[in-house]
């Protein structure tokens, strides 16, 4: 029902949406909770475990029931708080977890059996048989006990996510973080001050509160717009910090698109923040904390200063006729607003004796409301007095059983809050967060003065800190009405006295959770599911755990909190991993010949970021294989050109260049000569090789180190450990020119001759020798050439400016297939170097040692190097490790595959009887048939021998002949001559 | 979380690598002994208090760091340059 | 006789304008990576000799438009705009990174906005100002940032990750410049 003359609503601009297909009228300003109940609609959702009929309980974030949908098709989300959604033209709401509809739910049968459905149900009940437990009981209890669905398309909205840096974080914009920003603002501090809310000034838009003899809403509105005006300020609405973490960083949420009907036109719907922070304040105020009692959940029922939001707020009565129930003074507010704004009341209960409240309404002192009647609303209160029990006909009940300071954020580092018998309930413990101060309600100051007088006084305490100027803030004049209460936890009765509306968890329940001795709160938590629903028990934590510490025997303070997590409140997958999505999961790179490979139709492979050609496909061509076969026949019989750039590419100078190579590689480098490459290989230091590769040496103190696509950072990073960490004293240094250099294997008996004819000054076997390098210059531009051979052809790999990378991997493919050969891939690449044995990542995976990979003699004897020591090891030298050998099938079945395991021929295939796998397979046109590379134990010692290759993943079993790894030219003429 | 960089200022953990335990820098010789070498490369404390990790500002500027912090209240009491660090230590 | 054709990292995708953000390809000239091994203090002078700017304090760049010298990371820094005197090869690592490095300028009014989507550094003018650059992250590329004018910067990525720069860029800048629309 609509008040005239209240609320901070927009009366002007009628807005329509809709709820469950029905349309109703709202005005901008108003929530879908608000404008539901102007509306007189009160039963908003079902309960999650017992589907029971509910309406809001709150007006704020931490709102338990009133859980709804928001939008059609893809643009859907679920469990949004309809205390927190604001209305627009268009606006579509749904119910959650009723079926078939919200007033006739079928599931509402559980209420029924709930004697059976307690605490630990679940668990006791669901235990056996244990196979049925995922086939049977958890998708049954899934469809019964959800919350709201995923439309299950794909997202089509877009997130983002920012960073923010300030000296001061103001948290919350109630009147203590107002006066907070105000006076850090003042002082020059670089200020942000965010607030969940659309609308900033906390409590001040739900009271009628005076500051300075104006409105409080008013003189929020005005500090809002001084705030506003200043450089040094950034006010963030809509905005929840949602986590404090470790050296002033903060996790926030804001609201960016939910709030009108503009959604997919490029703007954010949500915006994930990392605030940095020198010093942040927290005033998040206080959840007011509902009372149990026998059904206490009934819509209509909601927490005093709900009551009066929605009345000072909104302009809305939730009811026709109203009672208030509490334990405090300020639930006599409620009463006070309401009977000003003409509401009928039709009674206040407190529950202590000694009250001074009066108005135009019947009061019971010392009395307690016991049940409730009603169906899918209120209808009547049972309340117990000291004269009897009355029943009284009213359609809202405001409670309140005190207020509990909004702590969380400052036990986001593993603080426990304090207990302060007082005002029962837990405050913040001092330096709980390193630089956070709390200030106002969150910090147990409940008073309009207090909260603007405190906020002041830590922001002053904060500038000081920053070295700042104190300004002369006059402190604005408010109430400063003491704040009484008298706990009152659970009244006593029979029936079911709701604790967690959310998760349906009963003061019974936590009783027997006691009772079969779960008597931490963790465990009673655990057992109860208590707290564990999406408002992680804001409303209901300190309630259940006085019922607790009642049923055990201690005190509230003895038995402890559970642990506050982040987030506040919940934050979506989508926005946390904004920007991530497609494109922005990872960077790709590309070379420079990424263009016209793909115009020649290859398909690119991702290669870690990289992105390289898989093959060069001819027409008529219909398989890969063929494509590849193909290429490889270039490469052995004509030229062959590949794109090489993504290897990395190390440029190392300075006068202890060569003793940093001699360290980090197993061989020596010093005594290469200017001019020459060399093939080197590298460890770990606990004796696994690392990598492999050529280096280069371009002069006495410069070299030219190549990595494996895969290790170059890896490897660029190893080298600054050894540089940095080990040998500080060596005068070196190392810059990566991976990206510098566009580089191209140039391969196969007519290499020379393809580049001789881009070469300015022509090359022969005498001038460019096997295993050489040096400057030279292609097509009039300056480049360097290594004669080196990855697939045991004589070839060479030829590096310009990556400029003109482009334009030369187009000449020589285009001169390459005027010799009768042309470009090729990564297929081509693999099998031409599987038939030669050389290694790849996938036989130095991680595991694997020289000795393995047949390369010990490899570790100079002549000094040391990284991982020597390791690599000398009994156990990485016995001669029954898995060694690199090479197979061939030789039974029925000719095809091969990677990730096989190898047996003895007759052996039976179980773990134990393992004796390795394969690593490498391709087909290989030299051969004739698939060949494959693998470590078998005793390997070199089993050539010849028949074993069994077993791939249960591909259902492939296959007799294989063990071999040496190197199927082709084993005397390497072909890449010297 | 943050850290220090000795170069760059205070910076997020994003840009940071994380190596472990800074006794990395103490290579042993090369007839230490096998427990030695054990104690080097496998045999770490996992203390609920004070540690020293080696770091590397790998998206900043590239210096390793020895950072000292505690395990439980994750307080960085120190970053230094594990150059400056392993220079002390010759 | 063919000839090799030169192209630009950024060529065909850049320029654009959205919102108040422009996004251009920088053409720097020579870039040159300047690595000290030896005396940094002995480069520094040879390089004020020959270019007349010294090697930079760290997240500082010197020198002007034409000739700037951008500190680059740990003894490193990169003279952009001239190429490097033989000089300074006698205590540095003297490497030619003219290629290596796809340049873009990003300026306008929300450039700063912008770039908060991206950089985890505070890249505000009162804090990040004219000349000051950083070695930091733009989305999960490893960059160089440099401011060059009141709302302009500088933005350095590894040649090959060009597409992935104005991708993530041009996401930032629309999603700024709808904000505001």
């Amino acid at each position: 029902m609509r008040i005239k003359g209240k609320g901070l609503i927009d009366r002007s601009d009628t807005v329509t949406f809709s709820f469950d297909g029905r349309s109703y009228d709202g005005f901008a300003g108003d929530t879908v909770a608000s404008a539901l109940l102007a509306n007189d609609v009160t039963l908003m959702g079902r309960s999650f475990k017992y589907h029971r009929p509910r309406g809001v309980l709150t007006a704020g974030s931490e709102e338990p029931n009133a859980l709804v949908t928001v939008g059609n098709g893809a643009a859907t989300d679920p469990n949004v708080r309809a205390t927190m959604q604001e209305v627009f033209d268009g606006l579509q709401v749904r119910s959650q977890n009723a079926w078939p509809s919200l007033d006739f739910d079928v599931m509402a049968v559980n209420n029924l059996v709930s004697p059976f459905l307690g605490a630990g149900f679940y668990y006791k009940t669901f235990m056996w048989p244990r196979k049925f437990w995922e086939r049977v009981y958890e998708p049954v209890i899934r469809r019964a006990a959800g919350l709201g669905g995923l439309s299950g398309a794909h997202n089509p909205d877009s997130y983002e996510r920012a960073f923010a840096f300030c000296d001061v974080l103001v948290i919350g914009a109630g009147p203590a973080g107002l006066m907070a920003a105000l006076t850090a603002a003042r002082g020059g501090a670089d200020v942000i001050l965010a607030d969940e809310d659309a609308l900033m000034g906390g409590r001040l838009n739900a009271e009628t509160y005076q500051i300075e003899g104006k409105p409080g809403h008013v003189w929020a509105a005005e500090a809002v717009a001084e705030l506003a005006g200043m450089d040094n300020v950034r006010l963030m609405s809509r905005t929840t910090v949602t986590g404090a973490y470790d050296q002033g960083t903060f996790g926030a949420l804001e609201q960016v698109g939910h709030h009108h009907g503009r959604r997919g036109e490029g703007a954010p719907l949500e915006c994930f923040w990392r605030i940095v922070a020198k010093h942040s304040i927290l005033t998040a105020g206080a959840l007011e904390r509902p009372i149990a009692f026998q059904n206490n959940d009934r819509p209509g029922i909601m927490t005093a200063g709900a009551v009066r939001a929605y009345l000072n707020r909104w302009g809305v009565s939730p009811g026709k006729a109203l009672t208030i129930f509490g334990n405090n003074d300020d639930a006599h507010r409620t009463a006070r607003d309401l009977a000003d704004a003409g509401v009928r009341i039709a009674a206040v209960i407190d529950s202590r004796t000694d009250v001074d409240i009066k108005g135009d309404f019947p009061v019971y002192r010392g009395a307690q409301v016991f049940n409730t009647a009603g169906g899918k609303e209120l209808e009547s209160i049972s309340i117990r007095t000291i004269s009897g029990v009355e029943k009284i006909q009213t359609d809202c009940l405001a409670m309140s059983g005190g207020w509990n300071p909004t702590v969380h954020l400052t036990c986001h580092m593993n603080g426990r809050p304090t207990w302060r018998p007082d005002i029962q309930a837990f405050v913040p413990t001092e330096a709980a967060i390193p630089g956070m101060v709390a200030a106002g309600a969150c910090n147990g100051t409940f008073s309009t003065h207090g909260c603007l007088a405190e906020g002041a006084q830590v922001a002053g305490n904060v500038l000081e800190m920053l070295g700042k100027t104190v300004p002369d803030v006059a402190l604005p004049q408010a109430e400063d009405a003491p704040y009484r209460m008298a706990p009152l936890w659970a009244v006593a009765g029979k029936g079911r006295a709701w604790l967690d509306f959310q998760n349906d968890v009963s003061v019974k329940d936590v009783k027997q959770a006691a009772v079969e001795n779960f008597r931490s709160v963790e465990h009673m938590k655990r057992y109860t599911t208590q707290g564990m629903a999406t408002d992680q028990g804001k409303n209901s934590n300190v309630g259940a755990l006085a019922v607790l510490a009642d049923a055990t025997g201690r005190g509230i303070p003895e038995t402890g909190t559970t642990t506050f997590r982040p987030p506040y409140s919940p934050v979506s997958i989508a926005a946390m991993g904004a920007g991530a999505q497609g494109a922005g999961f990872a960077p790709q790179r590309f070379t420079t010949s990424h263009s016209a490979s793909v115009e020649a139709g290859a398909p690119m492979i991702e290669a870690g970021l990289w992105y390289r050609p898989s093959y060069f496909p001819k027409a008529g061509e219909k398989t890969w294989r063929q494509s590849c076969d193909r290429e490889v026949g270039y490469v052995r019989n004509a030229v062959g050109v590949c794109d090489v750039s993504t290897l990395g590419k190390i440029d190392i100078q300075g006068p202890d260049a060569a003793a940093l190579l001699d360290f980090v590689y197993t061989n020596m480098f010093s005594t290469l000569k200017v001019g020459r490459v060399r093939y080197g290989l590298m460890l770990r230091e606990d004796g696994t090789v690392m990598d492999d590769g050529t280096c280069a040496r371009l002069g006495d103190q410069h070299f030219v180190m190549t990595t494996t696509t895969a290790a170059a950072g890896a490897v660029m990073k190893h080298l600054e450990f050894v540089a940095q960490c080990l040998h500080p004293e060596w005068r070196v240094a190392m810059t990566s020119v991976t990206e510098q250099w566009a580089q191209f294997a140039v391969a196969g008996p007519k290499s020379r001759e393809l580049l001789n004819g881009v070469l300015d000054a022509p090359i022969d076997n005498d001038s460019w020798p096997f295993m050489a390098c040096g400057d030279t210059s292609v097509l009039g531009v300056k480049g360097r050439l290594f004669r080196i051979s990855f697939s045991g052809e004589h070839a060479y790999e030829i590096a310009v400016p990556a400029r003109y990378g482009e334009s030369l991997f187009r000449e020589l493919v285009a001169r390459a297939q005027g010799l009768g050969g042309g470009a090729y891939g990564m297929e081509a690449l693999n099998v031409l170097r599987i038939e030669k044995g050389f290694i790849t990542h996938s036989e130095i995976h991680g595991r694997t040692t020289a000795f393995d990979v047949g390369m010990a003699g490899m570790i100079s004897a002549k000094k040391d190097c990284i991982g020597k020591v390791m690599a000398g090891r009994p156990g990485l030298v016995a001669a029954d490790r898995e060694r690199l050998v090479g197979m061939k099938p030789v039974g029925a079945v000719k095809l091969l595959s990677a990730g096989a395991h190898i047996f003895e021929k007759d052996a039976e295939v179980v773990r134990e009887t393992d004796q390795g796998y394969v690593t490498s397979v391709c087909f290989s046109p030299e051969v004739g048939t698939y060949i494959g590379l693998g470590f078998v134990k005793n390997g070199p010692e089993r050539y010849g021998e028949v074993m069994r290759v077993v791939d249960h993943l591909r259902d492939l079993e296959v007799e294989v002949e063990i071999c040496p790894p190197v199927f082709f030219d084993p005397e390497g003429g072909r890449a010297r001559g | 979380m943050r850290l220090d960089c000795p170069i760059c200022g205070s910076r997020d953990r994003r840009e940071f690598y994380y190596q472990g335990d800074a006794v990395m820098l103490a290579r042993p010789a090369v007839d230490a002994g096998a427990d030695a070498w054990d104690r080097y490369l496998h045999l770490r404390d996992n203390p609920a208090g004070q540690t020293r990790d080696l770091w590397h500002h790998e998206a900043g500027c590239g210096a390793w760091l020895v950072v000292t912090r505690d395990t439980v209240t994750h307080a960085v009491s120190a970053v230094e340059l594990a150059s400056d660090v392993k220079g002390a230590m010759a | 006789m063919a000839e090799l054709k030169a192209r630009t990292a950024c060529e065909d995708a850049l320029p654009c304008e959205i919102g108040a953000t422009q996004l251009v390809e920088l053409d720097l000239g020579p870039i040159t990576s300047v690595m000290v091994w030896g005396s940094e203090q002995d480069v520094s002078a040879a390089m004020k000799t020959a270019h007349g700017v010294s090697f930079p304090k760290p997240n500082r760049s010197n020198g002007t438009d034409a000739t700037r010298c951008v500190w680059f990371g740990r003894n490193q820094a990169v003279l952009i705009g001239v190429a490097p005197d033989a000089s300074l090869g006698e205590h540095a690592a003297v490497v030619d990174q003219s290629d290596a490095w796809s340049a873009v300028s990003l300026s306008g009014g929300t450039a700063e906005d912008a770039l908060a989507r991206l950089v985890p550094v505070d890249l505000r003018r009162a804090q990040f100002k004219r000349g000051h650059t950083v070695r930091t992250q733009v989305g999960h590329m490893m960059t160089s940032v440099t401011r060059t004018g009141p709302d302009s910067f500088m933005i350095l990525v590894f040649r090959s990750m060009a597409v992935t720069l104005i991708h993530e860029l041009k996401q930032a800048m629309q999603s700024v410049a709808a904000r505001r629309a």
